[in-house]
């Protein structure tokens, strides 16, 4: 099973993006996701930049998937979406049926925005040139298992396996709305926020992340004890979401643990600290923010 | 159709909505099946076959549309039931079904080549490449926008694609694209996409405290409503929480609120838009009635005589008094309120 990093889904000043992206270059991922996928508007890195810095990654060995919005609304963006489709070194991973018209006889992957719910979508996806799909996030285990097992030929399989998951789109921006900012000259306030801005209900639990147009939930997502069975199920690729603090370590806890020098519960303590808690709710079927450990138990 | 007329298109949840939207000027109505092949899954909502048949039969008498949402995204396990959905729907004679799912176009327009498709709103398609992408592989002849895009937007995609656009005219106010919104499963289990449910029913509690009522959703606290206060249901995008650092208890997302597009009707349908959609198969039969009576007559108006349409004050007074927080916006159609 490969490891693939995700998008950056926040907005970081470009010093902080390239020099995480420097040590990524060394780290023990297989695939890594470029581009931004929330907002036209975070353009601290031109499309020249994203391909420079995947130039680089390549090189380093790291195979490159351009993402791409996951909203799209303006005419910009679809002239962006269509020059970055024809980029001629990468694929691209289609975030919204736009990008699957554009993409239609490429190969590219579908991302996890793009509604695949069942073994008669995913044949319709290879159809149109998808090498691999992302699954829902809100899916269980086993969803993915019965539509891993129907899937075409040729069509590989990723699972979100860490990071806080991308539940909601909308055409207003919460940040700016929470900074009493009309969107239209929202000052970019999203760069005030690395790892988004945290929403809590009255009671004083955490319970989303206002991610500019994006809401996020506030816990990461954490499959680590699933390990175990992705791998059984032989799932392709697993995704890891980068977060501002800690991804490193992340990664190589999963990296151990589906090369098999730690178990999942060693693996787990590595990260256990890095997050007040964690989620695996989608995977068992139940309401996403639940949190059990001994899955394989 | 007269390209200059819009097409009304209103909401049953059952047989008497869907009398009673006819009888009141309805150009089509919209329903489904019982079950979770449907965005509004909810108890004592929606047909049977049998029930289907007979409005079919009425709505035709009277020469009225049927439309079938069949507009979640089945999984492996009611994948059969869903494409049972569409051969029953081609079976009874429906003249369009609103589909979302990839999967579910393809069986369609394999089995089905002369049923009209539409794009559900749960589509989220926003642009005109991807309504085209649509039109293209599975024929796609309508697509319904999600409550995303502004006025000038709308104007944009349409000069651009092949397949007409329909757009929500009133109702409850998505602020979240459609298709894309997990907030309810995250919190549930249960999502439109999933289960063909927004917060559930059987997940909502209600609780006195000394604070006041407490909206609960599975344990999580979506609002406390002091006294006097008029509760909305607990959605998790119209709740009160504290934002960052702050103490204060704020909207963070969207006020409860209903969208009415009564004084921009005109532009609308200069803009293209060849129908307008009620919201609401959950609604009662007598909410059906007044919202598709009050649209039919501004509709008539705006076909009359365009460039000096006027709402009258008495339609957006019955508007507002069916109104989710009595409040009323453009929603994302006046670009100031994204």
């Amino acid at each position: 099973m490969k490891l693939s990093l995700g998008p950056i889904p926040y907005y970081w000043p470009r010093e902080r993006v390239m020099d995480f992206y420097k040590a990524i270059e060394t780290a023990p991922v297989d695939i890594v996701y470029l581009g931004e996928t929330v907002c036209s508007k975070r353009r601290e890195l031109r499309a020249a930049d994203w391909l420079e810095l995947a130039d680089r990654l390549s090189e380093s060995g790291k195979t490159v998937v351009m993402s791409t919005l996951a909203l799209m609304e303006a005419e910009s963006e679809r002239l962006a979406l269509e020059r970055l489709v024809n980029n001629g070194r990468y694929m691209i991973e289609a975030n919204d049926a736009t990008g699957l018209g554009l993409s239609m006889g490429k190969p590219f992957v579908a991302g996890p925005h793009i509604n695949t719910y069942n073994a008669g979508t995913l044949k319709e996806l290879a159809d149109v040139g998808a090498v691999r799909w992302v699954m829902p996030v809100e899916l269980s285990r086993d969803i993915l298992a019965a539509m891993h097992a129907a899937r075409p030929e040729g069509l590989e399989t990723e699972v979100w396996g860490f990071g806080r998951l991308p539940l909601a789109f909308s055409a207003r921006c919460f940040t700016a709305r929470a900074r009493n900012l009309p969107k239209d000259s929202c000052e970019l306030a999203c760069i005030d926020y690395p790892g988004g801005l945290s929403m809590s209900t009255q009671d004083g639990k955490g319970f989303l992340t206002i991610n500019g147009i994006e809401l996020q939930s506030a816990d990461p997502c954490n499959l680590i004890e699933a390990v175990p069975e992705l791998l059984d199920m032989g799932v392709e690729v697993l995704r890891i979401s980068p977060e501002p603090e800690g991804t490193e370590q992340v990664i190589q806890a999963f990296r151990d643990c589906v090369e098999g020098t730690r178990s999942s519960a060693q693996a787990m303590e590595q990260i256990r600290d890095l997050y007040p808690r964690f989620s695996n709710g989608y995977w068992k079927g139940e309401a996403g923010m639940n949190w059990q450990e001994s899955l394989s138990a | 159709m007269n390209p200059q007329r819009m097409e009304l298109v209103c909401p049953a949840g059952g047989l008497p909505a869907l009398r009673t939207a006819v009888d009141h000027g309805a150009d089509a109505v919209y329903l489904s099946l019982r079950g979770e092949t449907n965005a509004r899954n909810f108890p004592g909502l929606n047909f049977d076959r049998k029930a289907l048949a007979k409005g079919i039969a009425y709505a035709h008498g009277k020469g009225t549309k049927v439309y079938m949402a069949l507009n979640t995204y089945p999984q492996p396990d009611i994948w059969k039931a869903a494409t049972e959905a569409v051969d029953a729907a081609a079976a009874e004679g429906v003249d369009a079904v609103i589909l979302a799912d990839l999967g579910l176009m393809r069986h369609a327009a394999d089995n089905h080549p002369d049923l009209t498709l539409h794009l559900s709103v749960q589509g989220s398609a926003t642009t005109a490449e991807a309504l085209n992408f649509y039109h293209d592989r599975y024929g796609v002849r309508r697509a319904v926008l999600p409550r995303v895009l502004s006025l000038s937007q709308v104007a944009q995609v349409i000069e651009r694609t092949k397949v007409d656009i329909e757009v929500f005219g009133f109702g409850s106010l998505c602020v979240m694209v459609e298709g894309r919104c997990m907030l309810s499963s995250y919190a549930t289990g249960d999502s439109p996409n999933t289960k063909g449910a927004c917060s559930p029913a059987h997940s909502v509690r209600w609780i006195e405290t000394e604070r006041g009522r407490e909206a609960r959703l599975n344990g999580v606290l979506i609002d406390t409503f002091r006294e006097g206060e008029s509760a909305g249901y607990p959605v998790i995008c119209k709740g009160r929480y504290h934002v960052g650092d702050g103490q204060d208890t704020v909207y963070a997302i969207e006020e409860p609120t209903s969208l009415s597009t009564l004084d921009i009707l005109p532009d609308l349908m200069k803009a293209g838009v060849k129908a307008i959609k009620l919201e609401g198969r959950q609604r009662s039969p007598a909410y059906v009635g007044k919202a598709t009576q009050v649209m039919r007559q501004a509709l008539d108006a705006v076909h009359a005589n365009p460039d000096n349409y006027k709402p009258k004050p008495e339609w957006a007074e019955q508007l507002a008094g069916m109104s989710e927080g009595r409040t009323q916006t453009l929603g994302a159609l006046h670009r100031a309120w994204q």
